[in-house]
């Protein structure tokens, strides 16, 4: 699960493409492919910098807080599928083996 | 962005739902590289053999690579006739790789020397796929010809010799070799290969054997019944949602993606609604007209045709019509049924009387290039059609579904 103080960024390896319904993320290296299936996501998703938590990275994007929970399902989901990374200390993401 | 669609796409609602409308992109685009090939199998989905004299250069071919990559076209299945045997092959492959387009290949494995299995294993972002139509060269050859099993054998021998990892067994599921699928998977794991199973289709020379070859009604209850129970590790390219009807969803999209989120590109730079369906009916442009690729995914008449709304037709009362969406537009086309009723494998039967009408039509072929001796009937037979080796479709993994998002491997 992933905290709301945590600081994320989208992985190096992950590209994403937007589709009229939100956006195809691509992970290069474990060839993941994942659909966004909301715009709202994907904005989240893309504001990610590295340097904000998660709050204010939500708070910014406008997703009223009663939702913040389903966004951060979201997140935790792609987190675990190495698209997402914490840069939070003792939070780093456990990077799942590339599958070449 | 999606202007040029006919229709409003809905907000919300499923990803399927979304994927009928078509995407920006193809998810799963298949590239026959050459009709050409060294083996002349009888199920053939290109008619292939004889290389095609328009065939497209090597600078054509790097800007398709150069617009896939401005797409974000992630990966395109290569294909053929045998696509090993174009002199730039290896050089599109590096091309390709270096471009992010990921290369997944088909090949009989005539070429895969060990020399060239060390270079694919030192290559990352590349996948490969071997052909193979029979778990023994018994029920292999007969179908593929003479030697092709231990042509085929000898590729995953020097593959997995290199370190080659997780090369892919391709096999097209027919009447003779159903009762192989265990045999198939334990041969899989012995190379430590996936195996991957795609339906057999009455495309190309396949239209000359389909009856003959096409698994019984009982055969394909034993396919659905070994999918549910080892679907898992198994590939299928999406290829068996019309046994989605006998209740349990398929793996993969469950959705026909012709011209939506799949399409082909053929050597001469055709560009056909999905690999099976290389006609003139289903060609919605020429990459090398107008604005190239791009222009013809988002804006043919007929990819457009293929996202607004389809209605089930002869299907629509059917209970089952919701899973499996009336099936494969190239199966129905190929034997001559209507596009908007049943499959012609319609587990619930309700193709058999159309299959069994004498008026039924098989539309003609709109190009061929099998070598003379390869067609099993040249006789006056209103039959002769073109397409592919073992197209994968999207050959992928289920796709699950959650509140947000969907997630498949690729």
């Amino acid at each position: 699960m992933v905290e709301l103080t945590e600081i994320l960024q989208l992985s190096p390896s992950v590209a994403l493409r937007p589709e009229p319904f939100g956006a195809l993320a691509y992970h290069f290296g474990n060839r993941r492919l994942t659909f966004l299936k909301r715009p709202e996501l994907v904005q989240v998703v893309s504001s990610l910098n590295g340097t904000d938590p998660l709050k204010d990275v939500l708070q910014k994007c406008q997703i009223p807080e009663p939702k913040w929970d389903v966004f951060t399902k979201a997140i935790a989901s792609l987190m675990k599928a190495d698209m997402i990374h914490s840069l939070s200390p003792g939070k780093t993401s456990q990077k799942e083996p590339h599958n070449d | 962005m999606t202007e040029t669609l006919t229709t409003v796409r809905p907000t919300g609602g499923t990803l399927i739902e979304q994927f009928e409308f078509g995407l920006d992109a193809p998810i799963c685009l298949t590239w026959e590289l050459t009709y050409a090939c060294n083996l002349s199998c009888n199920h053939c989905l290109s008619s292939s053999g004889r290389r095609d004299p328009n065939e497209l250069t090597t600078k054509q071919c790097e800007d398709i690579i150069d617009e896939l990559q401005r797409m974000q076209v992630f990966y395109v299945n290569i294909g053929g006739g045998e696509p090993t045997i174009r002199p730039d092959f290896w050089h599109l492959l590096d091309y390709a790789i270096a471009h992010e387009v990921g290369i997944k290949f088909s090949t009989n494995g005539s070429r895969i020397t060990p020399e060239k299995a060390r270079l694919l294993a030192a290559t990352d972002y590349v996948d490969v796929q071997v052909s193979l139509d029979g778990a023994t060269a018994q029920v292999n050859d007969p179908l593929r010809g003479e030697g092709s099993f231990d042509m085929a054998l000898k590729a995953l021998t020097n593959l997995a010799e290199a370190g080659f990892k997780d090369a892919k067994i391709s096999v097209v599921v027919t009447r003779d070799n159903v009762h192989q699928l265990d045999a198939f998977k334990t041969l899989a794991d012995q190379f430590g290969a996936t195996l991957r199973l795609t339906r057999l289709r009455p495309s190309g020379r396949g239209a000359d054997i389909w009856d003959q070859l096409h698994p019984t009604a009982e055969q394909q209850r034993e396919l659905y019944d070994w999918l549910l129970l080892n679907g898992e590790g198994v590939l299928t390219g999406d290829s068996f949602f019309h046994l989605a009807a006998y209740g349990e969803a398929m793996p993969g999209l469950n959705l026909c993606g012709a011209g939506r989120v799949v399409c082909l590109i053929d050597p001469i730079g055709d560009v056909y609604a999905c690999p099976f369906a290389i006609h003139d009916r289903f060609k919605a442009g020429n990459v090398l007209d107008g604005n190239g690729f791009q222009e013809v995914w988002q804006e043919s008449e007929l990819f457009l045709e293929l996202r607004s709304p389809q209605t089930g037709g002869a299907c629509s009362s059917c209970s089952a019509y919701d899973s499996c969406r009336g099936g494969c537009m190239a199966a129905k086309f190929f034997t001559g049924l209507p596009l908007d009723g049943p499959d012609p494998e319609c587990v619930k039967g309700h193709s058999e009387d159309a299959l069994l009408d004498p008026n039924r039509v098989i539309p003609l072929a709109s190009q061929d290039h099998s070598r003379a001796s390869a067609r099993k009937n040249s006789g006056p037979i209103p039959i002769t059609i073109s397409r592919q080796v073992p197209a994968r479709f999207c050959d992928e993994d289920p796709l699950t579904e959650s509140a947000a998002l969907n997630s498949v491997t690729t």
